[in-house]
């Protein structure tokens, strides 16, 4: 269903929304988590690991958010520091040694914002993500489940398909931030909303998605959707070769942008 | 993340006096830091760089490229991209074209190529009078053009980087042009060149977060502020005001995150070491 913006934004805060291990748990089998980047710690706002699609083993990366204040606090509410980053890369370049797919959950407000973040490289770490992301020799397909917030969004979106669910958003900056900067009016939140366009809808219009998967009240009939959609495009990818699949991805992002050429 | 830097948080060194005078013609100009004034002409003499204190003011795109290149050594590429608007984004037209007429720019940042110590290299330089440089669709076009260029014609890219971040104006759009320079930078290190960054006041957001932060040699101006998120937004997360050196450039180089700070007297000479140093066909082809 598609709902009106305000609703929109309230469904997104929801904590009874499907985080990504819901979305494990009822899209893939033998799902196994992986923890830490190897050179800092371990991010438990970056849920990770190796799951099957069908018969298919696949790398899982997704931003975690909590069902329940406790949860979102061990979650950092699904904010990652860079050693999230790092850590999804890391297992990134191992699916890519084993041919494994890569699938990303996309939900998060955007990277941590906090001095230890910044200590750390949180540039760094969503720059390094970007960089490499593009050139994977293995098939990454990102969805944005609930929020697509920023850059922090991005780092897991560099994907040869992205998908949206119907109620996602995705946008370059927080509607309350965009109303605050631009109108010093945090509460003109909505009308900042409509004007990024942001929503499911909007990006496909745009050609910045592949395509949108319908979201359903019964969380079962969604992890369908998402299961059909997720067997689809990996088995469309394999036909095609490690660098046809990088250059392909490269290709995708190459084409987006709009300005006006005068000769 | 770029709240901040329309706030003015920590402001250019240049103060101009005179308000009647115009962005370009400034009669004075204080030192934010020690206070004490100057004649434009002397400032702009000594490099924009306040001689008391050697603080480093923000600087315009072609002084930047007059006080870095060979003499008239550049030659600019890509000029004709102009500025769209595709959300319809409320009073983004008005202000791009006022920002045109005011600025003799199409947009935030200058591309081209050029020779610094007699090595032709490409060069882009961001411009924080336009729209803080925030990345639109066609800052990201040019930047990623001026790799694809440098590639085929097996040059080193060096960037001055400066940004508010991603141009909210423009959307998704904006933040796509991380992604997509991102991947223009690798292609052009794949095939073995050199990229030299240059961090200078302030780059924050999503130009720290792609570009910026991808060189093979990261330099920065002394005292520049960089950064992912906004101080005031860390600051408003965390509940304490944070020390004046928080996201410095020596905060920076203290933290691992770039190779060198440059003071501007510098900055050419050093860039035409490091590009001698990578003279020749470049690196070997991954």
């Amino acid at each position: 269903m598609k709902r009106a913006m305000e609703e929109k934004l309230e469904w997104i805060r929801s904590p009874r929304r499907p985080n990504v291990d819901d979305i494990i748990a009822g899209v893939f089998s033998d799902f196994i988590e992986l923890h830490g980047d190897r050179l800092y710690g371990e991010d438990h706002a970056m849920c990770a690991g190796i799951a099957r699609l069908g018969d298919i083993p696949v790398t899982v990366l997704g931003q975690r958010r909590g069902h329940s204040t406790q949860e979102n606090i061990e979650a950092n509410f699904a904010m990652a520091h860079p050693e999230g980053y790092r850590k999804a890369l890391r297992l990134a370049h191992q699916a890519e040694k084993f041919g494994r797919p890569i699938v990303c959950i996309v939900d998060t407000p955007g990277a941590f914002c906090g001095v230890e973040a910044e200590e750390r490289g949180q540039g760094e770490a969503i720059a390094r993500c970007l960089y490499e992301f593009m050139q994977l020799k293995t098939p990454v397909i990102s969805i944005v489940t609930g929020e697509g917030g920023s850059g922090g969004a991005l780092a897991l979106a560099v994907a040869n398909e992205v998908y949206m669910l119907t109620d996602a958003i995705y946008s370059v900056i927080s509607p309350r931030g965009c109303a605050s900067i631009l109108w010093k009016d945090a509460a003109r939140e909505i009308e900042a909303a409509e004007a990024l366009k942001i929503t499911a809808q909007d990006m496909l219009g745009f050609g910045l998605i592949d395509g949108i998967i319908e979201d359903s009240r019964r969380d079962s009939v969604l992890y369908r959707h998402i299961k059909s959609t997720l067997t689809d495009a990996v088995n469309r990818l394999s036909q095609l070769f490690g660098e046809q699949l990088a250059q392909t991805r490269y290709e995708k992002f190459r084409s987006y942008g709009v300005f006006e050429e005068h000769i | 993340m770029i709240v901040d830097l329309f706030q003015k948080t920590r402001a250019s060194s240049r103060r101009i006096k005179n308000p009647k005078e115009s962005a370009h013609a400034p009669v004075t100009v204080t030192c934010k830091t020690c206070g004490r004034e100057w004649s434009a002409q002397q400032y702009g003499k000594n490099g924009y760089v306040c001689p008391e204190c050697g603080t480093h003011g923000r600087i315009r795109c072609r002084e930047r490229i007059r006080l870095t290149v060979d003499k008239d050594s550049f030659s600019e590429l890509f000029g004709e991209l102009a500025t769209g608007d595709p959300l319809g984004f409320p009073g983004y037209a008005e202000k791009i074209s006022k920002l045109r007429t005011r600025s003799g720019l199409e947009d935030a940042v200058l591309t081209g190529t050029c020779r610094i110590g007699g090595i032709p290299a490409c060069i882009g330089v961001m411009d924080s009078y336009f729209m803080m440089a925030s990345m639109g669709s066609v800052v990201g076009e040019k930047l990623t053009r001026l790799f694809e260029y440098a590639t085929e014609k097996r040059l080193p890219v060096v960037l001055f980087t400066c940004s508010g971040g991603a141009r909210m104006q423009e959307g998704m759009f904006s933040l796509m042009q991380m992604a997509k320079v991102s991947g223009a930078a690798a292609k052009h290190s794949e095939a073995g060149l050199l990229y030299l960054t240059v961090l200078t006041d302030p780059t924050t957001g999503g130009v720290t977060a792609s570009f910026a932060m991808l060189g093979d040699i990261i330099l920065a101006e002394p005292g520049a502020t960089v950064g992912f998120a906004g101080r005031r937004v860390i600051e408003g997360t965390i509940g304490e005001t944070l020390p004046d050196d928080f996201q410095s450039s020596e905060f920076l180089l203290e933290h691992g995150f770039c190779d060198r700070i440059v003071p501007r007297s510098r900055m050419k000479e050093e860039l035409a070491r490091l590009l001698k140093l990578h003279e020749g066909k470049g690196g070997r082809k991954r």
